[in-house]
Parts: C-alpha cells; structure tokens; sequence
C-alpha cells in the first residue's frame, strides 16, 4: 500500500509550474521505490514498499509503459546461471500490475552473444504480456554482423543502424543507436546520420511536447574510465534543448542511476540478468557476483508514468525481489 | 657378403634420413631465430588485455584467450585484423608477417585496448 509523506512541495521559483527543487529531491528518493507524481503543478511523493505495486499510483497518470534492459539471454556465469528465470520474472511482474502499460521499450543487450535462439527466448516470454515492445540494441545485440540480425528483427521502419520514433498519446518517443562503430579508447557514439536525423525529426515540434528518449549507454558521462558514457551525446542533448520535458531512459550499466539536469530527466535501470559494481568500486564493471538470495533485489523494471499537462514523467523503480 | 651389403643398403636411406633430419633440425633453428616455435599469449581478463603491449618478431603467431566472464573481441585499429566474438576459454590468432606497431581494442568495450609491435 502506498502512504503519503509529510512533504508537499510547493518551489516553483521560476514559475513555470515545474517544482525543480522538490523534483531532485524526490528523485533522490527514488531509487528506494518512491513515486513523484505531479497533479495540478504540485510535486507529491509517496513511498512505495518494496515488492507493492507502483502501478497503484498510475492510476492517475494517461500513459504508462515499462522500461525493461539488459537481459543478456545466453549468459550463464556464476552472477546469474539463470538469466531465462530471472527475465521471466521481470515479465511477470509486468503482467501484474494493476494498470498493465501500454508498451514495453527495450533498452538494449537483450541478448547476450546475439545468438538467434537468445534473441527467440526472449520475444517467446515477452509475448505474454499481450503488448509491443520497442527495441533499441546493446552491444551484445550487434557482434559478428554490424547489426543485420537485430535490425531485422526490430528494426522495421527504423533508420541507419535502427534509430526511430513514435508518438503515444502526445508524448514523442525517439530511439536511439550509441552501440555501432566505437572507437578504440571511446564511449558509445550516436554518429553523424543519426544526429542529423535527430535534428530533423525534432525540428517541428512544439516545445510543449514530452520527449523521451531511449539508448542503450547512458547519454550523460557516468563514468568514462568503464566508457560509461556517450561522446557526442551534448549534440543530441543540444536538439532538445526547446523542450520543457526530457525523459532520457539508459541501461547498460545494471544500475539504477538518476541526475536531473534543467528540463532533462536522465535515468538508468537495472538489469534483469545481473547487477554490476557501482563506478570505480570494482577493477573493472564486469558481472557482480551477490549472494544467491540477494541476487532479485538487484535486477528490476522501470515503470514510467506521464500525466497530460503535466511537465515531468513520474519514473519509479522497483526490485524483482 | 649378404650382410654387408644389407648394412650398406640400409646405411644410404638412413644416412640420407640423418642428412635430412640435420638439415631440418637447422632449418628450425634457424626460423626459431626469426620467431619462436612457440607463439604468444595474451590472456583477456577482467576487462584487459595482458600484456596490453607485446613486442614480437615478425612472423610471430599471437593467441589471444578470453578468461573473463563476459565476451571481448580483438579489432585492430587498422583493420589488419578482427576476431569473431570470443565467449569464455574461446581464442583468437594472428600471425604477425610485416614489422610495425599495431594498436587494437574490444569492439564490445572500447577502452579496453592493447598493442602489438611487430619488429
């Protein structure tokens, strides 16, 4: 059951309706499973108990999907030998939330050796949930064929490498490809065409339109030293400046990772394979080996929710276990 | 007689077999001089490659095994060569034949990089 915290934060210091000051601090409440949700141009924040249903809240919102990442079907280490029960879970929890989304977006490294048979697992247990899933791809998702497989399999419609948009309920989504041509020593890279691309399919619309983006590595420099980051991402960034609203959705990372930056919400989420060290805490950003009964408190789903006039989308995480 | 002649007729091919085996033995240690009989490793593991840089004589057979528990790949920065991806224990060789340096990383995780000289 949700209860309602003491605070309702009333900031709105450059009077444009938007409670930045109140927003940070939910925010930095959020990865505990807390749920900001703007109603009347008022920030209200609700703690969730882990393992409750944070679509409860959705209820009040007009459009909900479910950000799910890094699936890596086909790995088998000791961080997790069972990435298909694990994933099937994150479904499940999906197929029972109170308000089921309307779609699903992908955010990369479905697979794990882009293997077709990973990549058959993992549409096989998403049929279940009776909705679309949008795809962007990993750098899991592209070894050995620049892509093809992938592209084939998602990218309809797509362009280039597989980048993409669509519109839901007045909100516009753009996919995003940071996973191709990577350079020795560098991060991920959106390229030249897609830039331009970007700017081109941004360019008419109203400043008032919800943006979000979607991308495998994270768009914002996390931590350059495991090239946690995107080298010409400002460019993208730069595109979006109109919008009053920006939601950018990252994986890669296996962690929940949040940074608010003017009308720019930035948000990583967690895998539902395995959990990887926080920056620096580790030699290297390979699998995270956790006790066997901790292993589902570190993998989740993201459930977004966007309320119609309303400028930020409320971004709630929550734990498989 | 019978057995001279047997021992002489033995002696030709046996003879002629030392000759070639020398002959061989000096081949081999010859080119043992130019690369070694047996090539080198570079171990992949915990998102490195070890030793990151090598140094080499032409003509040398350089195998990279991946020890991590998550795949890498082998791309020269040049395009002189590119591994398939390699899973756990898998490997990947290039014979090195022309002298020069040649800087490569992980195509999955670019700032992994290493350095082959070739001399």
């Amino acid at each position: 059951m949700t209860k309602k915290t003491k605070d309702e934060i009333l900031y709105d210091h450059n009077h444009d309706g938007i409670d930045r000051r109140g927003f940070l601090k939910c925010m930095a409440w959020a990865g505990t499973g807390t749920l900001c949700v703007m109603q009347g141009g008022v920030l209200k924040s609700f703690a969730l108990d882990r393992g409750s249903d944070p679509g409860a809240a959705a209820a009040n919102g007009e459009l909900s999907f479910v950000q799910i990442s890094d699936s890596h079907m086909g790995f088998n280490k000791p961080a997790n030998t069972d990435v298909l029960g694990t994933f099937q879970a994150a479904v499940d929890k999906i197929n029972g939330l109170s308000t089921p989304p309307e779609f699903l977006l992908h955010t990369g490294d479905i697979s794990h050796l882009s293997k077709p048979e990973e990549f058959d697992h993992v549409d096989q247990i998403l049929k279940s949930t009776g909705k679309q899933t949008f795809f962007v791809p990993g750098e899991h998702d592209v070894l050995n064929d620049d892509g093809q497989q992938f592209r084939e399999r998602y990218g309809k419609g797509s362009k280039g490498a597989g980048w993409y948009s669509f519109d839901q309920k007045g909100v516009h989504f753009v996919g995003l490809v940071n996973v191709m041509n990577l350079k020795a020593g560098g991060l991920g890279s959106l390229g030249h065409d897609q830039l331009e691309w970007l700017e081109d399919d941004v360019k008419h619309l109203k400043s008032s339109t919800p943006i979000v983006v979607f991308a495998h590595i994270p768009l914002w420099t996390v931590y350059p030293d495991w090239g946690w980051g995107t080298e010409d991402s400002a460019q993208a960034l730069a595109y979006l400046k109109k919008f009053g609203s920006v939601t950018v959705l990252n994986g890669h990372i296996h962690q929940i990772m949040q940074k608010v930056e003017g009308n720019v919400t930035f948000h990583t989420a967690a895998s539902t394979a395995f959990p990887q060290p926080e920056p620096g805490k580790a030699p290297s950003p390979g699998p995270m080996t956790v006790p066997a009964d901790q292993l589902r408190s570190y993998l989740g789903i993201t459930n977004v929710n966007y309320v119609q006039g309303q400028h930020a989308l409320a971004v709630v995480d929550s734990k498989l276990g | 007689m019978r057995i001279r002649l047997c021992i002489a007729r033995l002696a030709v091919p046996v003879v002629a077999a030392a000759i070639l085996l020398f002959a061989a033995g000096r081949g081999s240690v010859a080119s043992a001089q130019q690369a070694p009989a047996v090539g080198v490793e570079v171990k992949i593991d915990n998102f490195s490659f070890g030793p990151a840089a090598i140094t080499v004589a032409a003509g040398t057979t350089v195998t990279w095994t991946n020890r991590d528990d998550i795949p890498h790949t082998v791309v020269s920065d040049d395009k002189v060569f590119k591994s398939k991806v390699l899973d756990t224990d898998e490997k990947f060789s290039y014979t090195f034949t022309k002298p020069g340096t040649y800087p490569y990383f992980c195509s999955v995780h670019p700032k992994m990089t290493g350095k082959v000289i070739v001399q």
